[in-house]
């Protein structure tokens, strides 16, 4: 949270959403029914230098709901502050009235309701109507993409990022950053990269065999823009070869590499940069530790948790911007750079609220060209649904517990396990359940569902090593996704404990009974990271699963305990 | 879910260190170290070791130490059952006092190195690697 007096010059009177009281005059305009493009977009243009970031979009080209979490628990120095403030709270801390668009924006409650009001969010053709906008203002502004782009959606799967590709092009960027793009494998990735007509950056992508810089990427790219000299350093995602399957891109090699980092601020500052933004895809609460331990970074330009923050975060003089996911934000960032040092900064967190910002034709023509020879496989309606379908939140969805239900009784498994992603857009109670729908929750190029046996003991390991990557006190040590979600059991957690003794109570939900560490269990599950991995794929699972039912309901799970939050 | 070896030896040497190795491997750990340092004080700074937060595959973790001016850097891990892993010696002529290599883990644990300085003194560093299976990102 920044003290909106103590940064620089500049009074944060106009930051997150615009408005002399801020968030409060949105409440007003909600209440007068005003909302407007106008008032979405309008921006007092500051300073010389103006960054527009995107992240995380996931493949969604086209608008959709998205419901933020309900938990999202911090741990360690980040236990209570942001992003782990969710719901009322949050809309305390930044002042955001009940039901105003702003608390459908960024807070969950009442989410299906709001969500009939204020309809869906994002789609590609109103972020280049934003983008635009915001070039019109100020038209050599650096457009940023941090990662998260070629992946998550049926067209996408079917043209291996090619759709995501063209789009993003329309849109010209000037430089993005990667994480799930390794998935489609290190041979695409290069093709692709090396088809694009802007900066592909990561300082920790390395060269497995050598410990070196990889060649197909550079560690930065130096942009003059508005008289300054602006340096941006690209941070992949860390721990690629960990959360996904190492064996589709063995030749790369990741970390945080912090070392690095400062050696890169060193010779762009040393070259005459005047500022220094870094794309990242580290997740929040390691931008966070980063820009402690790494001096001279102005702006941090923070994916891959998915977080959106209506004001930047503070870490001595970096700023670090917070722009959700799954095309629903685009952040705008005016600066005053001079004399080789940032002297302040104005913000937005745009909320891309599709039925207010008018799509842009042009780039609408794009999205439906890469749509169209899959029209028909996308719109198939499968089921419906009675309940909200989402997914964010520490420990289930209830897309997940959907996916896991399918797992279970498709698979004839006594134990599910769904992983804690963060992408997936949501459904409200009514909505058809399309194909679309369906691989927008499960696409991606590992999704074959298996069906193991496993012992009682090697279920807690699983859970306890994953409960780690969240709640590991030491960010370095976290890996930004959510728990593995488990249907047909329930567990107890206390996330303050350390890592092998989190976990208890598991309880096989059918018979009620206590697992046994050393009896063995049917568990089925997708997207594992092992090569040669066998099943039918989770979409189909799923699918089939849904049609069966016809009409899905979801009751609340109640399966987890959690303490120490 | 196919368990690779890569993952049957992450989990379960994982699982079985954290239940019975710790106290055996560490006191090993540290008779290596009294060993090399003769029983001497050691202090902190100007050794630096370098290994990832997160191991990508625990079968080979990239290290490296750096100490200008070391005679010799001794490198263990203390989980593992056999805690020494490497001891570089540098020569008077040595043009660099800094090593890489790759090192084998078993489970999440402590790396430590440990650096004799010209002077006689020592100097320690210790960075905890970990060891897990895949979850999964955003």
């Amino acid at each position: 949270m920044i003290s909106r007096r103590d940064f620089l010059q500049v009074s944060m009177a106009a930051s997150a959403l615009y408005g002399a009281s801020g968030f409060g005059n949105w409440a007003r305009l909600a209440a007068q029914q005003a909302l407007t493009q106008d008032q979405l977009l309008e921006f007092d243009t500051f300073g010389n230098v103006s960054l527009i970031h995107v992240t995380d979009i996931h493949a969604q080209l086209k608008p959709i709901y998205f419901r933020e979490p309900e938990i999202n628990i911090g741990v360690g120095e980040n236990r209570g502050q942001v992003p782990h403030i969710t719901g009322a709270e949050f809309r305390k801390l930044y002042g955001i009235a009940d039901g105003s668009p702003s608390a459908y924006a960024l807070t969950y409650d009442d989410f299906a309701s709001l969500a009939k009001g204020y309809g869906r969010v994002g789609g590609m053709d109103r972020v280049s109507t934003i983008v635009k906008a915001i070039r019109g203002d100020r038209p050599d502004a650096l457009l940023l993409d941090g990662g998260d782009t070629w992946h998550g959606s049926y067209t996408c799967y079917h043209t291996q990022g090619q759709d995501m590709v063209n789009v993003m092009n329309a849109l010209n960027p000037d430089a993005m950053t990667f994480h799930w793009e390794f998935t489609l494998g290190s041979e695409r990735v290069k093709e692709l990269v090396e088809g694009l007509p802007f900066a592909a950056l990561g300082q920790n992508i390395f060269d497995a065999e050598w410990d070196e810089p990889a060649e197909t990427f550079a560690p930065y790219k130096m942009f003059e823009r508005g008289g300054a000299l602006i340096a941006v350093i690209g941070q992949a995602f860390p721990y690629m070869p960990i959360a996904n399957p190492r064996w589709m891109f063995p030749e790369y090699t990741f970390g945080i590499r912090d070392e690095n980092m400062q050696a890169m601020v060193d010779e762009v500052r040393d070259a005459g940069a005047d500022l220094v933004v870094v794309l990242s895809h580290n997740g929040f609460d390691v931008d966070k530790k980063m820009a402690g331990v790494v001096s001279g970074i102005d702006v941090i330009l923070s994916g891959h948790t998915h977080d959106a923050l209506p004001e930047p975060a503070l870490v001595g003089e970096t700023i670090i911007v917070a722009s959700g996911s799954n095309g629903k934000f685009v952040s705008r960032v005016d600066l005053d750079v001079r004399d080789g040092r940032m002297m302040g900064f104005r913000h937005k967190l745009i909320p891309v609220f599709s039925d207010v910002i008018a799509p842009d034709p042009e780039m609408t023509a794009v999205i439906d060209a890469e749509r169209a020879p899959y029209k028909e496989a996308l719109e198939e309606v499968i089921g419906h649904t009675e309940s909200v379908l989402y997914r964010r939140g520490n420990f289930n969805g209830s897309w997940d517990d959907l996916i896991c239900d399918a797992l279970l009784s498709e698979r004839e498994a006594d134990i599910a396990m769904s992983p804690g992603v963060r992408w997936g857009p949501s459904l409200l109670p009514g909505d058809p359940i399309t194909r679309e729908d369906i691989w927008n929750v499960t696409s991606m190029t590992y999704g074959q569902a298996y069906r193991t046996e496993m012992t009682g003991e090697f279920i807690k390991v699983i859970l306890e090593d994953v409960g780690d990557n969240l709640f590991n006190p030491d960010p370095y040590y976290q890996q930004g996704g959510d728990m593995v979600r488990i249907g047909g059991m329930g567990y107890a957690i206390d996330v303050t404990k350390p890592q092998g003794s989190r976990i208890s109570d598991m309880t096989l939900l059918k018979t009620g009974e206590p697992i046994d560490p050393s009896k063995t269990y049917v568990v089925a599950g997708w997207a594992s990271v092992n090569e040669g991995t066998e099943g039918p794929q989770i979409w189909d699972v799923v699918e089939s699963h849904i049609r069966k039912l016809g009409t899905v309901t979801v009751a609340p799970n109640t399966s987890v305990k959690v303490t120490g939050a | 879910m196919q368990l690779t070896r890569r993952d049957a030896l992450a989990l379960g040497a994982g699982a079985a260190a954290l239940a019975v190795l710790p106290m055996r491997a560490i006191a090993a750990g540290e008779e290596q170290i009294a060993a090399f340092t003769g029983g001497a004080s050691i202090g902190e700074g100007g050794l630096t070791l370098d290994a990832p937060e997160i191991a990508e595959n625990g079968n080979t973790v990239p290290i490296s130490v750096s100490a200008p001016g070391a005679e010799a850097i001794m490198v263990l891990a203390l989980g593992n059952p056999t805690p020494p892993v490497a001891t570089f010696n540098f020569g008077p002529l040595a043009g660099s006092h800094s090593a890489s290599t790759r090192i084998r883990l078993a489970g999440t644990q402590d790396v430590t190195a440990v650096a004799r300085m010209a002077d006689g003194s020592f100097v320690q560093a210790t960075k905890t690697v970990k060891v897990t299976i895949g979850g999964c990102g955003g």
